[in-house]
């Protein structure tokens, strides 16, 4: 046991740095979550949140710093930090060729959750998102909002200790984004499950999180709870908050090839 | 083992689910054999050289073996774009074995595909010469299929998107296939064309399925056999290492 358990620290980050070419997208980052707490993590676009969650994941090598998640690092110590955490993507993961019940499955297997509880398991979680009706339904005939209630079911499938939720209720109407949230308090308190999110929507964010951490530039402005982030700016609310320490500026991002081909499909209306 | 079998059975029942694609993808071998067969055949027999569907159509089998393989490796870009490479990678088991559960489920699809193309030959007339030797046959059809699932799987890692296919049909799949010797014997050659056909892994496969189903070969089995397992192998190795590092 390190040290960083001990104090009852689940993720924690110190001096973060991710540089492509000249460009600096995190930049010295520290924070640490504790066991069991939501996390709210927002910028405006184009800060480094994604590329934050990415490096958290192992699916980013940092350039320079150290992260801890559960006790392992993501850098050295991939498949123990992978067990360790579900993630839903900013973008749709799933293969929309296959079914509901065939995504869990493949997932199931990978995560190699045992054969004898897997089909148990399964059915739980689906019936939990209100989707075991569909579950023999191809995922290309759901909506945005079914999808996401799939993913958010297939990240909890192998019951991970941190749930990663990248701009997970983006496009979904308020009555999907209560139940999808309702959900995950539900069973963070349960389960003592630590929750890391980020999103665009305030609102939500004062709702769930227990602690919030603002980025921009790559770099983290404020941390605090709700209270502590509006004493500090003098503001009523997050989104003034928010407004006040990253100011009005509307940013632009950095879009790669997949995303420009993502961008296009969007377009023709492949999904 | 429970990884590879999912990545396999994934492939495979992906396949299965688009009747359309796999009708769709016997036009092109149906017309070579048709257009080729009948359209060469008088010339062929002048030359002395037999029933051209005789030779022909293991070339043709082979030739849906190829474009199969190669397919459904490069469908590996459609994952990454539709982002469910990303769920795959992040998943507490070694690439490798992500890799080359995709590798023998394209395989088996496209193995499956040249079986279709062997028993639509039967129907224009094709005939196999020795039936003992058709399991001879199926392992080449089956290692062609690894060998160019593997390739696909090697170039889809390196790309970003779909802009650079049609560069790779027109540049590697297709030179691939014209160059070895599915269409025209391999005997009598100018220099430097024979030389072209005998760096392509192609040849060896179509060579061994030839000798295999009509008994007619350039090289011998066991030479087929080595070179198209060693090229298989090599790029295996190197689709599964640039799979590993792939930045999904």
């Amino acid at each position: 046991m390190n040290l960083s358990q001990q104090n009852g620290d689940i993720i924690s980050v110190s001096g973060l740095t991710k540089k492509f070419k000249d460009f600096v997208a995190v930049d010295d980052i520290s924070f640490s979550v504790k066991k069991g707490e939501i996390f709210a993590f927002l910028g405006p676009n184009g800060a480094g949140k994604s590329t934050t969650i990415q490096m958290l994941t192992t699916l980013l090598k940092p350039t320079d710093g150290k992260v801890m998640i559960n006790g392992n690092d993501p850098a050295k110590n991939k498949d123990a930090v992978r067990k360790s955490f579900g993630i839903v993507f900013q973008d749709p993961s799933l293969d929309s060729d296959l079914t509901a019940l065939e995504n869990m499955q493949y997932h199931a297997v990978l995560y190699k959750v045992p054969k004898e509880i897997r089909g148990k398991r399964i059915e739980e979680l689906l019936r939990f998102v209100e989707l075991w009706d569909r579950k023999n339904d191809m995922v290309k005939t759901f909506s945005g909002g079914m999808k996401r209630r799939l993913e958010v079911a297939r990240g909890l499938l192998h019951h991970p200790r941190i749930m990663f939720l990248d701009e997970p209720t983006l496009g979904l109407d308020p009555q999907t984004r209560n139940h999808i949230w309702s959900y995950l308090k539900d069973i963070s308190e349960k389960e003592n499950m630590t929750v890391f999110f980020t999103t665009h929507y305030m609102a939500e964010a004062e709702k769930v999180a227990d602690r919030i951490a603002i980025i921009d530039h790559g770099k983290i402005v404020a941390m605090g709870s709700l209270a502590e982030l509006e004493n500090q700016t003098k503001t009523s609310s997050l989104e003034e908050a928010f407004i006040a320490i990253t100011g009005n500026t509307i940013r632009e991002e950095q879009v790669n090839g997949v995303g420009r081909m993502r961008a296009m499909q969007r377009l023709w209306g492949r999904r | 083992m429970g990884t590879i079998y999912i990545l396999w059975l994934r492939q495979v029942k992906k396949y299965f689910r688009t009747p359309s694609r796999i009708i769709g993808s016997l036009g092109q071998p149906l017309l070579f054999l048709l257009v080729f067969g009948f359209g060469f055949g008088s010339i062929y027999k002048q030359a002395g050289q037999g029933d051209y569907i005789q030779f022909l159509a293991p070339g043709i089998i082979m030739m849906s073996v190829l474009f199969t393989a190669v397919f459904s490796g490069i469908d590996l870009i459609w994952d990454r774009q539709f982002g469910f490479l990303k769920e795959t990678m992040v998943a507490p088991v070694p690439r490798w074995r992500i890799m080359f559960g995709k590798t023998l489920g394209g395989a088996t699809v496209a193995s499956f595909q040249g079986v279709i193309v062997f028993i639509m030959s039967l129907f224009i007339g094709f005939k196999v010469d020795n039936l003992l030797m058709l399991p001879m046959a199926a392992i080449f059809v089956f290692l062609i299929a690894m060998l160019f699932t593997s390739l696909g799987i090697a170039i889809a890692s390196k790309l970003e998107d779909m802009q650079g296919f049609q560069l790779i049909m027109n540049f590697l799949v297709m030179p691939i296939f014209f160059l070895s010797g599915a269409l025209f014997p391999l005997e009598g050659l100018p220099r430097a064309l024979a030389l072209i056909t005998r760096l392509d892994p192609l040849t060896y496969g179509v060579d061994g399925i030839r000798e295999s189903l009509i008994g007619i070969g350039t090289f011998g089995i066991a030479t087929d056999l080595l070179v198209v397992v060693v090229i298989a192998v090599i790029l295996l190795g190197i689709g599964s290492y640039l799979f590993e590092r792939i930045q999904a």
